[in-house]
């Protein structure tokens, strides 16, 4: 079976990696959404703590025996740690400044990670392997899935969904929200802003990780891989806009699928196509897809 | 106000002296021409995040394409040094107007990540394009003779025609901060509503500002083809463009003179550790860029200036 003289097979292949993909987008973008939301900052060492997240793995396992399914529980703690750490000693200094500072920041912060763990571990990948319970594949009929891709895509769905349950349904996102529009009358009802801003860095850290633990098996683990993604992630949020969570979702699965769709029909173009939308979206939706 | 612009004054030909003769005190004439070349990239940079304030964060798009556009004109068509450079000045102007038209659209934090995904799609055209060399670059450029007559192939040749590009530069960006021009910029960076309020069509001047940015840039890329010899990945890769926000912020956003200074610092350290440390050299410069923010965001010459006029204020209030 074939479509546009294409493989079904390797079509729906594409399809599935694209899915996968746009799963990270979206994990690492409805951080990003959270984060600049909350603390006004954005953040590129977004794609540094990916990276940490998928080495924090690779090392537990290498070094410690340490199996996936403690590490895709650990690795996000550790990492979101880290993330509660930098807030406290570096971010909290810049809220009353220009955004700029804090992208600058963080983009020190990105440059020092990465250039730690290319120092220790060279710029080649390391490998992962796929757990074993989720190791093979299920024919489907039409097509094999690999069982460990659909994992990942129904565990990212599942967060995602799990954050915007908790910041649109529940007590404590409403105080995220309000802190959002207005952080100093949150203050005067007695609610801890500080420590609350504080924990949503952890926790964005700690959902930037987790994807990165996600993405361990599938790709070469790398110092770079943060970087690569980041980038990517910044036009998703563009296209976007940060303003709504689903919205952040929609467009990180959208455009994963997208380029998954491009590397069928147009494989030279599929690591430029997510710039060239984002250059579209610009020109007719300046405020982003889902912006106000 | 007369006495410390006369004391700026003497600094700059100090300095310019200094320049010249740089090659006879046997300083390695090379090193300076890379350092000149980030200096007027600096200074390009800093017209528009000092002056303009906006952020880009993908001016190594710029940069790097006018050093391929330089360096394959000269290497696969055989063009003549100044046309090359021209040429780059001319493509990468047209590229910043292109970029400039999307990425003023949006401001602040969105503009800087606007101009980075423009740039890193730069970088994947640059990577695949048939006439770039791919993961090679373009090696072995040849400097040819200026105007046909010049022959540049000697170092001491180079250096004198790359700093009298780099006096050319700094006069030119120095004159238009000073025109009725860089009045307005400076206002859109103090206050864009008010100067949206008094008529001022604020998109143009942003673009104007941006196209000269990115085409000073690319004089900078080009420049760097010639006296280095080739064109890489390097020059287009999304850490050029934070390492010219470094410098530009070592040095001191929004001086005359510091994005000089903060090229001068960065190239130096590079030059000095490249060969002692190996890759640290990123997490120094990490180092620094988290220090410039949390502790020094005026820069070496910001500071400088600031503790000029601190002293200034005090004598004043004495004397009253």
């Amino acid at each position: 079976m074939e479509i546009f003289g294409i493989p079904l097979q390797a079509f729906l292949g594409q399809l599935l990696l694209g899915l996968v993909n746009g799963a990270f987008y979206a994990m690492l973008s409805l951080g990003l959404a959270v984060i600049f939301g909350l603390l006004g900052v954005v953040n590129f060492a977004h794609g540094a703590l990916y990276m940490l997240g998928a080495f924090a793995a690779w090392i537990m396992l290498d070094k410690f025996g340490i199996n996936y399914w403690f590490a895709l529980v650990l690795a996000p703690l550790t990492v979101g740690t880290l993330g509660v750490v930098i807030e406290r000693l570096f971010l909290k200094h810049l809220y009353k400044l220009d955004p700029l500072y804090g992208l600058l920041l963080t983009f020190g912060l990105a440059l020092i990670f990465e250039g730690v763990f290319r120092e220790l571990y060279g710029a080649s990948g390391q490998n992962y392997d796929v757990p074993e319970l989720l190791s093979g594949a299920t024919n489907l009929g039409f097509m094999v899935l690999p069982n460990y891709r659909a994992w990942v895509v129904l565990v990212s769905l599942l967060v995602c969904l799990g954050t915007w349950y908790l910041i649109e349904r529940t007590r404590l996102g409403a105080y995220l929200r309000a802190g959002t529009e207005n952080a100093a009358l949150v203050q005067t009802f007695g609610i801890n802003v500080p420590m609350m801003v504080m924990l949503t860095y952890g926790a964005g850290a700690a959902l930037a990780a987790l994807a990165g633990v996600l993405a361990a098996p599938i790709i070469q683990v790398n110092p770079l891989m943060g970087s690569n993604l980041i980038i990517i992630v910044f036009a998703v949020v563009v296209i976007g806009g940060m303003g709504s969570i689903i919205g952040s979702i929609l467009t990180g699965l959208g455009l994963g699928v997208i380029e998954g769709l491009t590397r069928v029909f147009y494989p030279e173009a599929s690591s430029i196509v997510v710039f060239v939308i984002m250059v579209i979206v610009l020109m007719f939706r300046p405020a982003g897809l889902f912006g106000k | 106000m007369t006495s410390s612009s006369k004391l700026i004054r003497i600094t700059y030909i100090a300095l310019l002296a200094l320049a010249l003769l740089a090659p006879m005190l046997g300083l390695y004439p090379v090193f300076l021409m890379k350092l000149l070349c980030f200096a007027i990239f600096a200074c390009a940079f800093n017209l528009l995040l000092g002056f303009t304030g906006l952020l880009s964060f993908g001016h190594a798009a710029f940069f790097g394409s006018a050093a391929y556009i330089t360096g394959w004109l000269i290497k696969a068509q055989q063009l003549s040094p100044e046309m090359a450079i021209a040429a780059g000045v001319i493509g990468s102007g047209l590229i910043g107007l292109v970029v400039g038209l999307v990425a003023i659209r949006r401001q602040g934090i969105y503009f800087a990540m606007i101009t980075m995904a423009i740039a890193q799609m730069v970088y994947f055209v640059c990577l695949q394009a048939p006439f770039t060399g791919g993961e090679d670059g373009l090696q072995g450029v040849p400097r040819g003779n200026l105007f046909g007559l010049i022959p540049l192939a000697t170092d001491t040749a180079m250096y004198y025609v790359v700093v009298s590009v780099f006096v050319a530069c700094f006069l030119l960006i120095s004159r238009i901060l000073h025109s009725p021009f860089g009045q307005v910029l400076k206002m859109i960076r103090e206050n864009e509503p008010r100067a949206i309020s008094l008529g001022y069509e604020v998109d143009r001047y942003k673009l104007l500002a941006f196209v000269l940015s990115s085409a000073l840039a690319g004089l900078a890329g080009s420049l760097k083809t010639l006296v280095m010899g080739f064109a890489t990945l390097s020059d287009v890769h999304w850490t050029m463009s934070g390492e010219v926000i470094l410098m530009t912020l070592l040095g001191g956003v929004g001086t005359f003179f510091g994005p000089v200074f903060g090229a001068g610092i960065v190239i130096s350290l590079q030059d000095m550790l490249a060969d002692k440390v190996g890759s640290w050299v990123n997490v120094i410069i990490g180092v620094i860029f988290v220090l410039c923010v949390l502790a020094f965001r005026k820069g070496v010459v910001g500071e400088i200036q600031a503790f000029v006029e601190r002293r200034r204020r005090a004598a004043a209030g004495t004397q009253a």
